[in-house]
């Protein structure tokens, strides 16, 4: 029988297509930098820095950004970094929004259910000091007075390249 | 009296007086009515015009005439218009009439309305508040309110939000949220199951609620449209337009013809890459990685499109009051071109590949279904209503542009999943018919894309957008000064959320993510 499939296969040759990405742009830094992040994360964190994703109250654009830095464009995971559903798996903690009152709390809980060492990276104006928000009644404007912040992203929202680079350039450093 | 006819014929036969009747643009007609005859209008105008309750929502006008205003707005699709009806409250011991008991879709406003303005709708069964949560936030402060000055200090009221509870034997309860699984924004879900099916699900939301309808308050036009930009992150396009569009009309400012086929060929972009999304999203919530991949891929080649286009990937900084900054020359018009056939080609592969697969089909077919008449109760709006063969797209009701540009409404019956794909897919192909007709246009068209706007004009107006969600509407008040005074802001996930809470019944745990994703609602464009 696996026989047969490996005839099959050996006959046929390669059936998958290549896609055709020549209009999409991916620079050739972000293989170059993913190559030196992939051995930085291979040393610090034993090859996987996991990721937990909290949203106090962005837009989602921030959001759309980060998932993109998932997709085969430039998919993230091959450098060694993954997007995790729980805090309990996560090394980091990616925080987007102005952090509404609602929010708050279960910014706190999901950071306190992380086990340590543990980093909190902010992405966007928002997170940074409220951005467009700062005024309102209802957040508190910057992350950085809930938690401790180890990096901050910024953009509005920042692209997948620059949320990429200032990971690798962050992962240098600690 | 110059009524309109369908006015004149409810005053025929019923006993209402009328204290005002304006209709300051072509499509906008308001109505003011006496507190008693305002809940009987609102019911006849509700069956007549075959209307949900489209906005509804309050003023706060005491520093004038120590009154608040309630607007309740409904479409009349025939005669391409919106009527607003209107009623002043007394401030002291504010409260009006319910209409919610008898036409749900103003059942959300109103608990808005109380939450915000402290006015109460009596007879309204539902009082719990939607985004300032009761954990956080005493009772007694109402943020709209003109003489709101600060947040409450450091308040924990420890009041508890009370969940609608399913009881009886081996009903269990599974709350998720809400920070969830995925990188995905907050809300609450909580589900009752008997064995499999389910057979509640309340949505809590409100957790992104920042206060926007606030801050526009006091901010310039031309300030406002950068945190239309913010609301809905990925309808940017969207709300800023229909932003523009409601303060275009107050400062009659024409827009000439180039700024309104660019708009035209951005929205419909911003639907594209949207769509692309879901269709992925669809894909990966069954395990079907491949195409939610290859539906990744076609979302990031528009996402680069805009980029090239315009400097932003979602379409940020294009709309000004009066039209758009920043022309689409003939490069860059060869680059759409090239860039669209690409995508077309990349889309129809993917949809092959979707729609050939039976364990996918069999997946989506008959999951998640919502009727037409829950669709018609419930004023659910744009795509979601479209796949359950309620044909309303604004684009054709109150078109503009979209007057001389062709294009089908797509329109499905089913009011599955599998439905709300189809819908996506056919809208794509539409989209890039639309665009490909604005690019034709372009050609021939005068060069001219911005109209300076003069002067500051006092006044209030509707803007409406066709979405790719659905209609986004935004009701906007400018003041002597040139600021805004009061806007209220509408977003298509409004209602569709509560739907949601319907097309999940009797489906399972696993197929949830599914139906939601087969939606896609704005959490931040629901709590604003």
């Amino acid at each position: 029988m696996s026989l047969n499939i490996l005839k099959n296969s050996i006959r046929k040759g390669n059936v998958t297509i290549a896609l055709d990405t020549s209009g999409l742009v991916c620079p050739p830094e972000i293989e170059k930098m993913g190559r030196e992040l992939k051995k930085l994360i291979h040393a610090k964190f034993g090859r996987s820095f996991h990721i937990r994703e909290v949203d106090t109250g962005s837009c989602g654009a921030c959001e759309s950004e980060i998932i993109a830095c998932s997709n085969p464009m430039y998919d993230i995971q091959r450098f060694g970094i993954d997007f995790v559903a729980s805090p309990r798996h996560a090394d980091a903690l990616l925080v987007t929004g102005p952090v509404s009152k609602n929010m708050a709390l279960a910014l706190k809980k999901t950071y306190e259910a992380m086990p340590e060492p543990k980093f909190v990276i902010t992405v966007g104006e928002c997170a940074f000091d409220g951005g467009v928000f700062k005024e309102s009644y209802y957040v508190h404007g910057a992350v950085k007075d809930i938690l401790p912040i180890a990096l901050h992203i910024p953009g509005c929202p920042p692209t997948p390249i620059s949320i990429i680079l200032h990971l690798s350039q962050f992962l240098k450093n600690i | 009296m110059g009524y309109p006819k369908f006015l004149e014929e409810i005053l025929n036969t019923e006993k209402i007086n009328i204290l005002e009747f304006r209709q300051p643009y072509p499509d906008e007609m308001y109505i003011k009515v006496e507190e008693k005859d305002f809940g009987k209008l609102c019911h006849l105008l509700h069956k007549r015009l075959n209307s949900a309750v489209k906005m509804f929502f309050a003023e706060d006008l005491r520093t004038e005439s120590k009154k608040y205003t309630l607007y309740c707005v409904f479409l009349n699709e025939q005669k391409r218009s919106w009527v607003i009806i209107q009623q002043d409250i007394s401030s002291d011991n504010p409260h009006f009439s319910s209409l919610a008991k008898d036409i749900h879709s103003a059942s959300l406003f109103e608990r808005e309305i109380r939450e915000m303005f402290g006015i109460e709708p009596q007879g309204n069964p539902d009082l719990r508040r939607l985004r300032l949560h009761d954990e956080v936030w005493p009772q007694g402060f109402y943020p709209l309110r003109k003489d709101f000055t600060h947040s409450p200090e450091n308040s924990s009221p420890n009041l508890q939000y009370k969940f609608n509870r399913v009881e009886g034997e081996g009903i269990f309860e599974v709350p998720v949220g809400p920070v969830h699984a995925g990188i995905i924004g907050p809300g609450h879900f909580r589900f009752s199951v008997a064995g499999e099916p389910i057979i509640n699900l309340e949505i809590r939301l409100g957790w992104t609620h920042r206060g926007v309808e606030k801050i526009l308050e006091g901010k310039t036009a031309f300030e406002a449209v950068k945190i239309f930009e913010c609301i809905s992150g990925d309808t940017a396009f969207g709300y800023s337009l229909a932003f523009c569009q409601g303060a275009e009309k107050i400062f009659c400012a024409n827009v000439p013809v180039r700024s309104q086929l660019l708009r035209a060929l951005y929205l419909e972009l911003e639907r594209m890459y949207n769509h692309a999304n879901d269709i992925g999203g669809i894909a990966l919530d069954v395990g079907f990685s491949f195409p939610a991949q290859f539906a990744s891929l076609i979302k990031e080649a528009i996402l680069q499109l805009n980029e090239k286009l315009c400097g932003s990937r979602y379409l940020k900084g294009i709309n000004v009051v009066g039209g758009v900054r920043g022309d689409i020359d003939k490069t860059k018009q060869e680059l759409i071109c090239q860039e669209l056939s690409k995508i077309k080609n990349d889309f129809l592969a993917l949809e092959e590949m979707l729609f050939s697969s039976v364990s996918f089909m069999d997946r989506i077919d008959s999951t998640g279904i919502l009727r037409a008449k829950t669709i018609r109760d419930l004023g659910i709006t744009g795509l979601a209503a479209r796949s359950g063969g309620i044909g309303l797209d604004m684009r054709k009701v109150l078109p503009g542009i979209y007057d001389s540009l062709s294009f089908k409404v797509i329109k499905e019956q089913a009011g599955d999943v599998a439905a709300r794909l189809k819908v996506r897919c056919n809208e794509i192909k539409e989209s890039i018919n639309i665009i490909k007709q604005c690019l034709e246009r372009l050609n021939t068209c005068p060069p001219q894309i911005e109209q300076k706007v003069q002067r500051a004009q006092e006044g209030f107006a509707i803007g409406c957008v066709e979405a790719w969600r659905g209609p986004v509407r935004v009701w906007t008040r400018i003041n002597a000064q040139g600021k805004i005074e009061r806007c209220k802001i509408v977003d298509p996930s409004f209602h569709n959320w509560e739907g949601l809470s319907f097309a999940v019944l009797g489906n399972i745990i696993p197929d949830f993510p599914l139906c939601n994703k087969s939606f896609d609602l704005s959490y931040s464009g629901n709590d604003l």
